[in-house]
C-alpha cells in the first residue's frame, strides 16, 4: 500500500512524550516535592500532558510544510 | 419534594434530552451504510472531536479512574499516561489509515485488513476477535448504568429496570441515526461531564479539606505509599506501568469502534489536528482523580471502588447535583455503549454474515441486517449485565489485551511492504492465543510485566520473522479493491 511515511523529525518529536511520559517513571514516581499543592507524580504527568500537545502541535507545522511542498514539485 | 424524587427527575430529563437528540441526529439524511457507519465520510474537526471524545469517556474512565486512585492508589495514574500517549500514536497512523480507507470505501477494521491483505480468512479473523472483545465492554458500560442510576436515585430505580431502559434508548437512536445519533449526543453527554468533573474535582476537596493541598498533604501524610506506584497492590510497578501504558497506548485505536471513527473524518488533516487538541482534553480527568484520592480519607474500606467516587458526591452534594451527575453517567455509558453496538453490529452483517454466508448480498440488504442485529446484541449485553459475575473488569483487560493484537497488522501493513499475509495470520493467532491463556489462568502481570504486552511483543516478533520466512506478497494483490471481494 502506497500511503505517505511520517517524516523523520516528526516521528522524533513523538517520541518525546513516550520518553517523557513513559520509560523515565522510576525517575519522577514520587510524593516530594509536592508542586501546585499535588503530589510530583501528578504533577509531572498534567506538564507531560501540555508538552505531548505541543509536540504534536509541532509535527502537525512539520507534516503541513511538508504536504505543501509535495503539492509545488508535483 | 423528596431528595430521591430531585435527583430522579434530573436524571429522567438528561438522559431524555440526550435520546431525543440522537433520535434526530439523523432526520433530513438518507441513512443508507455508508452514512449509518461512517456518517458519508464529511465529519470535521468538531464533529471528529465529538465523536472520539465521545469514546473517551466512558463509565471507565468516569468510575473506573476514580475507584483504581481509591482502591489502588499510584498505579491509576497510568491512565493519564496511556490515553495521552495514544493521541500521539493516532498521529502517525490515523491520517494514513484514513487514506487507504477512503481509497478502498472501508468501514471497518476488518475492511482494512481484507484489503491489505487480500485475504477474507484474515478479514474474518480479525471481525471475530472484534466482536469477542467488543461485547464485554458493552456489558461493563451497561453494568455502569446500573450502578450510576441506582446510587444516584437513592435506588429509587433498581439497577435492572435502569439497563433495561438504557438499552431500550439508545438501540431506538442508533437503529435511527447511526454514528451521527453517537457524535451528536455526545455534545450533551461531555458538556456536562466536565462540568460535573470540574465541579466534584473542585468541590469535594473544598469542603471536606478547605482545599486540593490541604487534600494532598493530609493523604501524603496519613497514607504516603498510596500516592506511588505499587500504591496498594503488590505488583503494580514500574515495569507494569511501562509494558501497560505501551500496550494499552498503541491498542487503544485498535478498538474497532475507535479505528471506525477514523473513517467518519473529512480529511486527514482533521485526524492530525484532532490528534494534536485530544491530549489536553485528558486534563478534565485529572479532576476525577482528585475526587478519587480525596475518597480514600473520606470512605475508607468499601469493598467496591468503583462506588467511591458516587458515595462521596451523594454526601457532599444537593440531590440536584446528584442527578446531575446520574445523568451524565447514565449517557457517559450509553453513547460508547451505542458506538460499540453500531461496530460489533457493522462487523457482524459485513465482514462476516456477507463473505461467509451470502456473497451476494447488496449494501442496503447488509444495512438492514446490521440494524437488526443492533437489536440483538442489545439484547445479549442487556442479558450478560444483568446475570454478570465479578469478571467483568478482567474480561475488559483480556479484550483491550485482544484487539491490540491488531496493532502488528495494522502498522507494518502501512509501512513495511515486506509484511506477508500468513505472517500476519500466524502473528495474530499467537498473540490471541497467549492473552487467552495468560490472563484466563490469571497470571496477568507475568514477570512484573503486562500480559497482553508480551503477548504483543510474541506477536511482532512471529510477523516480522513470519514474513521474512515467507515469499514476498505480488505488487497486484495489495492494491486489490474490496469490490472483487464481493
Amino acid at each position: 500500500m502506497d500511503v505517505k511515511k511520517p517524516s523523520a523529525s516528526a516521528v522524533l518529536l513523538g517520541l518525546i512524550p513516550f520518553a517523557g511520559m513513559c520509560f523515565s517513571v522510576s525517575f519522577w514516581d514520587r510524593i516530594d516535592p509536592m508542586l501546585f499543592g499535588m503530589p510530583f507524580n501528578l504533577f509531572w504527568l498534567i506538564c507531560w500532558i501540555v508538552l505531548s500537545s505541543s509536540c504534536l502541535w509541532a509535527a502537525y507545522k512539520l507534516e503541513t510544510a511538508r504536504d505543501k511542498r509535495d503539492a509545488r514539485t508535483r | 419534594m423528596s431528595s430521591a424524587a430531585v435527583s430522579l427527575l434530573t436524571i429522567v430529563f438528561i438522559v431524555v434530552i440526550g435520546a431525543a437528540i440522537g433520535l434526530l441526529a439523523g432526520v433530513h439524511r438518507k441513512m443508507d451504510l455508508e452514512q449509518w457507519t461512517v456518517g458519508g465520510r464529511g465529519f470535521g474537526v468538531v464533529l471528529v472531536f465529538l465523536l472520539m471524545a465521545g469514546e473517551v469517556y466512558t463509565t471507565f474512565a468516569f468510575l473506573g479512574a476514580s475507584g483504581w486512585a481509591y482502591s489502588r492508589g499510584g498505579p491509576a495514574l497510568y491512565v493519564l499516561a496511556y490515553l495521552t500517549l495514544a493521541y500521539v500514536v493516532s498521529f502517525f497512523i490515523l491520517p494514513q489509515i484514513w487514506e487507504v480507507g477512503r481509497k478502498h470505501g472501508m468501514q471497518t477494521v476488518s475492511d482494512f485488513f481484507g484489503v491489505l491483505y487480500g485475504n477474507k480468512y484474515l478479514a474474518g479473523l480479525v471481525c471475530a476477535i472484534g466482536i469477542v472483545c467488543i461485547i464485554p465492554y458493552v456489558q461493563l458500560q451497561l453494568t455502569g448504568v446500573g450502578i450510576i442510576v441506582s446510587i444516584a436515585s437513592f435506588d429509587g430505580i433498581g439497577r435492572t429496570p435502569a439497563m433495561a431502559i438504557a438499552v431500550l434508548l439508545l438501540v431506538a437512536f442508533v437503529f435511527a441515526s447511526g454514528v451521527r445519533a453517537v457524535a451528536w449526543v455526545s455534545i450533551v453527554k461531555d458538556a456536562l461531564m466536565v462540568f460535573a468533573a470540574l465541579a466534584i474535582g473542585i468541590g469535594i476537596p473544598l469542603i471536606h479539606f478547605g482545599g486540593i493541598r490541604p487534600m494532598f498533604a493530609a493523604l501524603a501524610h496519613a497514607r504516603p505509599a498510596h500516592m506511588t506506584m505499587p500504591g496498594a497492590t503488590a505488583n503494580l510497578g514500574h515495569a507494569w506501568f511501562i509494558s501497560t501504558v505501551l500496550l494499552t497506548s498503541l491498542g487503544f485505536y485498535m478498538w474497532p469502534h475507535a479505528f471506525a471513527a477514523t473513517f467518519t473524518a473529512r480529511s486527514a488533516d482533521t485526524l492530525r489536528r484532532n490528534a494534536v487538541i485530544m491530549p489536553l482534553y485528558t486534563l478534565t480527568l485529572v479532576f476525577i482523580f482528585f475526587a478519587g484520592f480525596a475518597a480514600v480519607l473520606l470512605v475508607p474500606g468499601l469493598a467496591n471502588g468503583d462506588l467511591a467516587m458516587l458515595t462521596v458526591v451523594r454526601g457532599s452534594f444537593p440531590p440536584w447535583f446528584l442527578g446531575l451527575v446520574g445523568g451524565a453517567g447514565a449517557l457517559t455509558a450509553m453513547v460508547p455503549a451505542s458506538i460499540l453496538i453500531l461496530t460489533a453490529a457493522t462487523l457482524f452483517a459485513k465482514n462476516l454474515y456477507r463473505p461467509v454466508f451470502a456473497p451476494a448480498m447488496t449494501d442496503a440488504q447488509v444495512g438492514k441486517l446490521a440494524r437488526l442485529m443492533v437489536i440483538v446484541l442489545g439484547v445479549i449485553s442487556l442479558y450478560l449485565a444483568i446475570y454478570s459475575s465479578t469478571t467483568i473488569v478482567s474480561l475488559l483487560l483480556t479484550g483491550y489485551a485482544g484487539v491490540t493484537q491488531f496493532f502488528p497488522g495494522v502498522v507494518l501493513g502501512l509501512y513495511w511492504k515486506r509484511v506477508t499475509t500468513a505472517a500476519v495470520f500466524g502473528g495474530m493467532t499467537a498473540g490471541v492465543i497467549a492473552v487467552a491463556f495468560l490472563m484466563l489462568s490469571h497470571r496477568d502481570p507475568l514477570f512484573g510485566l503486562s500480559a497482553g504486552f508480551l503477548a504483543l511483543c510474541l506477536n511482532f516478533l512471529v510477523t516480522v520473522f513470519g514474513s521474512l520466512l515467507t515469499p514476498a506478497l505480488r505488487r497486484d494483490s495489495w492494491t486489490r479493491p474490496l469490490a472483487t471481494e464481493r
